[in-house]
């Protein structure tokens, strides 16, 4: 194949991604765009390996290497299980991190590439040391991020001390040696350097991710996402590829836009939200203190939650972690589909934060078969709550806190929350009274209209579910 | 405040300001409400359901005008309830100011603050819930072809009988505003053969779509006269209309007029030759008696007999159905109570910057402020920019809400500028020609990202996951690239052996990413 017709395909290739990601705008157009995606990626693979730049010295090794990934990959995503989809998405972050670095540095010491000008070496070798940077950072962030995510690191933020000057100075070694990887005369010289710099990328993506709470996490994910298409796209700078530069800016940009949707709907700062620190469970709720809510919690049994959601014309359920947690998703749909018979209008309302990330209720409600027109999000349910008769919380806390709204002091000020205490009555399922990821007690559980009904969630809907059959 | 509604005082008024259901909706509104005893005996509400509803019953019209901050009443007041307003007090209700220069500055003289339902801008779409001329004139329209019907000697409806045939009554509407638009409903609805004129061309759709038909001026001219009213015709044109009103009088059975213009005396459009060429037993019923009629013989308030045709000239149509005009007026003045207690606290505001609060405040705190500068308004109504704002906000995906401050944009275009001058300065041309396809794709990406559906950020964020894995490219071109032999000391093997990893690392996102997205995707169902 000629080098013409490979950029070609690459052009073709870039099309069908843009179409990939354009296609997810709806549902019925999701799939299509997912297809647009693979075959964008088969022909971008093919025109490389048939293309100029690949002998076919290295088919046998291209070849091994594909069906060893696929088999890894395709048993991965049979297996996995939606509610572990955060971490899957985490995981795969940080294979992209990996690759991008070891591509770096086999970039770095290959020496068949030929420059013309001193600037365009040294460009091309800014290029391998950023990324090699953004490679590694991603890397370690997502391991952790996956760690995280799975249970097997705690989910609290670890907090150095300093930590910001930590990563003050973690930048200023990394410029300066910056420097002295462009001016070393041989590979040789150069290998200490870049090496120098990966371990502390490596180090200030495990500190990031360790400093956030769990809380944050969906940030944190689609954080990681953009720093992968940023990587693509370092790649594609370092190997002069307009395909791996285009396919890298959207996926960064995509990754940043969400991140900034996620920022929004918790009401924080990127900034704030990346230095880490929010959600330590200590300290907030005494600055709350003014404020404590007053009032009887009123506990209700599952047969006196049936009852409600029996007599209710509205239904409004607002799931959250908890519900992924105790995989309820499945008895949910059981009860909606019940009450949906007996003439309810069921409905969910979600928030952009629920979950571990970005959609990550809509997945779970859509695995259970929940049909998703009656699943709305927060903009589009929130006037209807004064128009419900039931809203039912489950395993969500600070998403519901009405003390976002009325309370200045309180640290989750100002961030937009599901007004279920406008309807007529709200049921919050919740293990226990301990305050959600924020460390805010909330007001909710102490209003008149609101009724706890304390146990796993899944062993309480069920419960529920036998007692609206009886 | 306490708004008082007192018993009207006027001759055969039998309307009440304020109904026990509104009763209640202005208590919501953090009002009191205080109610004079029998103020709506005439129209079948008793005390004992304002009471029910919230409101206190006070026993004598003096009482209530001293204790109300706020009076709602239907007719203008008399002097002596202008004298019974508390000092600095608000009135809402008909004024009309054009008529009643006196009563005007009598009120002003009381340092009141003075709302006149009947100078309210028709012609905001916004203020028609509050329009209570329409309300009353749907009513009067209706009240009249009932009168009209029960002074007519025959059936409607054409029947067809063993006792014989009988034909349709021929009923015809002059004006056909909105008095004249009921009549012709109801008249239709009742089987009569309905005709109607206007001088207004634009209406004889509205005409034929309530079962009437339109009846043309033989003459070439646009009556429109801005505010939903007509306007006065030259000569030519009222010769015309005359010789066509005078060949409806000769065919119809029962002529309903309900020709106003604004602030002038209504016109003569039946001539006593006309009322005398009607067929014996015939009616009309002249809706403009308190104006002067349009029938020359009309005597206002009373029904009389001249040329065997009945002409009915009641000015209290609207009375003669109290409980139904009750109910629409007084839901009209709680729509007017809602726009001037925004807050919902029982404190009203008048602000003078809206424009319907504008122009119905005739007296703002004693000083005349009627008539109100004219509305700039476009002919057609006027779109609602407050409603699009957070429309146009809403819509599908998130988009960038309000546009950034000038500020912040300049601030933004200036650090962009310096950036992109710094990489023009120094970078060589072959960075460049990537570095557009990069900055071009981030923008590509996010317009194309803003249009996701939040319910798919799962999907989105494994289906970018899986392209990224594009990263496969570097790796390949590294595996055997063609070698010219200028490298000679290329550590092949090495690079082979990170290529091949990178490779089977991407690999297993390329795979797994797609196949996961596929997964999830499927689920996803109506």
């Amino acid at each position: 194949m000629s080098s013409g017709l490979a950029t070609v395909a690459y052009i073709a290739a870039t099309i069908l991604f843009i179409l990939s990601l354009g296609g997810l705008a709806n549902p019925e157009t999701a799939r299509r765009g997912n297809l647009f995606g693979i075959i964008g990626m088969v022909i971008a693979v093919l025109a490389t390996v048939l293309g100029p730049r690949v002998t076919p010295a290295g088919y046998a090794w291209i070849i091994g290497a594909l069906l060893f990934g696929s088999v890894i990959g395709l048993y991965a995503a049979k297996k996995v299980q939606m509610t572990q989809m955060p971490e899957l998405v985490a995981a795969m972050h940080s294979l992209v991190g990996l690759a991008a670095c070891l591509v770096g540095f086999a970039s770095y010491v290959d020496t068949s590439t030929v420059f013309p000008t001193a600037a365009e070496k040294t460009i091309h070798e800014v290029e391998i040391y950023i990324g090699i940077l953004i490679g590694a950072v991603t890397f370690s962030g997502s391991v952790i991020a996956f760690g995280k995510l799975s249970g097997k690191i705690g989910g609290k933020p670890l907090l150095l001390p300093a930590r910001h000057w930590l990563n003050l100075a973690g930048l200023l070694i990394v410029i300066w040696f910056g420097r002295v990887f462009l001016q070393a005369e041989s590979i040789g010289d150069g290998m200490g350097p870049l090496l120098v710099m990966t371990v502390i990328a490596l180090l200030f993506g495990v500190h990031m991710v360790m400093a956030i709470g769990g809380a944050d996490m969906p940030v944190v994910v689609s954080m990681l996402n953009s720093y992968s298409g940023w990587a693509a796209a370092a790649t594609g700078f370092m190997l002069s590829n307009d395909l791996l530069i285009v396919v890298g800016a959207l996926v960064g940009s995509s990754g940043a836009i969400l991140s900034y949707i996620m920022c929004r709907a918790m009401n924080r700062n990127f900034i704030s939200v990346i230095a880490g620190g929010f959600g330590t469970g200590g300290g907030t709720p005494a600055a709350a203190g003014g404020a404590q809510p007053a009032g009887e919690v009123v506990a209700v049994s599952a047969l006196e939650t049936a009852e409600l959601l029996r007599e209710a014309k509205n239904v409004v359920i607002v799931p959250g972690y908890g519900m992924a947690v105790a995989q309820a998703q499945h008895t949910v749909f059981e009860i909606t589909k019940h009450l949906r018979e007996m003439g309810v209008n069921v409905r969910f309302g979600i928030h952009p934060v629920a979950g571990r990330m970005p959609g990550h209720m809509n997945v779970l409600l859509a695995e259970a078969k929940v049909p998703y027109d009656i699943v709305l999000e927060l903009d589009e349910i929130n006037d209807d709550f004064p128009d419900t008769d039931v809203a039912m919380v489950i395993g969500a806390n600070d998403i519901v806190n009405p003390a976002a709204q009325d309370d200045p002091a309180s640290p989750i000020a100002g961030m937009p929350v599901l007004e279920v205490w406008k309807a007529r009555t709200s049921i919050v399922m919740k293990r226990s009274m301990a305050s959600g990821y924020a460390g805010v007690d909330n007001p909710l559980f102490y209003k008149d209209n609101n009724r706890m009904l304390f146990g796993d969630a899944k062993k309480m809907l069920d419960e529920v579910l036998v007692a609206l059959k009886a | 405040m306490r708004i008082g509604v007192p018993k009207e005082t006027a001759d055969g008024e039998k309307r009440v300001a304020t109904v026990p259901d509104v009763v209640q909706k202005l208590i919501k509104l953090g009002f009191t409400v205080a109610v004079e005893s029998g103020a709506g005996d005439a129209a079948n509400f008793a005390d004992d359901t304002y009471r029910a509803a919230g409101a206190e019953v006070l026993g004598t019209a003096a009482e209530l005008w001293a204790t109300s901050d706020i009076v709602f009443k239907v007719r203008a007041p008399s002097p002596a309830e202008v004298g019974l307003l508390r000092e600095g007090g608000t009135l809402i209700g008909f004024i009309w100011p054009a008529q009643n220069p006196e009563a005007l500055q009598q009120l002003a003289a009381r340092k009141a603050t003075v709302l006149a339902i009947d100078s309210l801008p028709r012609q905001l779409s916004r203020a028609q819930k509050m329009d209570a001329l329409t309300s009353m004139a749907g009513i009067s329209g209706y009240r009249a072809v009932i009168e009209a019907a029960n002074a007519f000697g025959r059936f409607f409806n054409g029947q067809i009988t063993a006792a014989g045939k009988i034909p349709p009554a021929k009923v015809f509407i002059a004006g056909a505003g909105v008095a004249g638009l009921a009549a012709i409903g109801t008249a239709a609805n009742l089987g009569a053969i309905v005709r109607a004129n206007d001088t207004r061309a634009e209406v004889a759709d509205q005409v034929v779509s309530l079962g009437g038909e339109f009846v043309k001026v033989d003459y070439e001219e646009e009556g429109s006269g801005g505010g939903g009213y007509a306007k006065v015709m030259s000569e030519g044109f009222q010769a015309a209309q005359r010789a066509m009103y005078a060949q409806q009088a000769k065919d119809a059975d029962i002529i309903i007029t309900t020709a106003l213009i604004p602030g002038k005396p209504a016109p003569k459009l039946i001539t006593a030759e006309m009322v005398a060429s009607m067929k014996p037993g015939s009616v009309i019923v002249d809706m403009a008696g308190e104006q002067g009629g349009n029938c020359e013989l009309t005597v206002p308030g009373e029904a009389v007999v001249r040329h065997g045709v009945t002409i009915i000239g009641y000015t209290d149509l609207v009375s003669r159905l109290a409980k139904q005009s009750s109910t629409l007026y007084s839901t009209n003045l709680l729509r007017v109570t809602e726009e001037l207690c925004k807050t919902k606290d029982g404190v009203i505001d008048v602000n003078m910057d809206d424009d319907a609060i504008r122009g119905l405040t005739v007296i703002k705190e004693g000083s005349v402020t009627w008539p109100p500068p004219p509305l700039k308004l476009p002919a057609p109504p006027p779109a609602k920019p407050a409603a699009a704002v957070p429309a146009a906000k809403k819509g599908h995906g998130h988009g960038a809400g309000a546009p950034m401050s000038v500020k912040g944009l300049a601030i933004v275009f200036g650090l962009g500028a310096l950036a992109f001058g710094f990489v023009g300065l120094y970078a060589p041309a072959s960075f460049l020609s990537h570095f557009t396809v990069f900055v071009l794709a981030c923008f590509i990406g996010y317009m194309v990202i803003w249009n996701v559906t939040p319910a798919l950020h799962t999907p989105l964020m494994s289906v970018t996951n899986a392209i990224s894995s594009i990263i496969a490219i570097g790796a390949l071109v590294q595996i055997a690239p063609p070698l010219d032999g200028s490298a000679a000391d290329r550590p092949s093997g090495l690079i082979l052996a990170l290529a091949v990893l990178a490779l089977a690392l991407t690999a297993i996102n390329m795979f797994g990413g797609f196949a996961v997205t596929r997964r999830m995707l499927a689920m996803f169902r109506k």
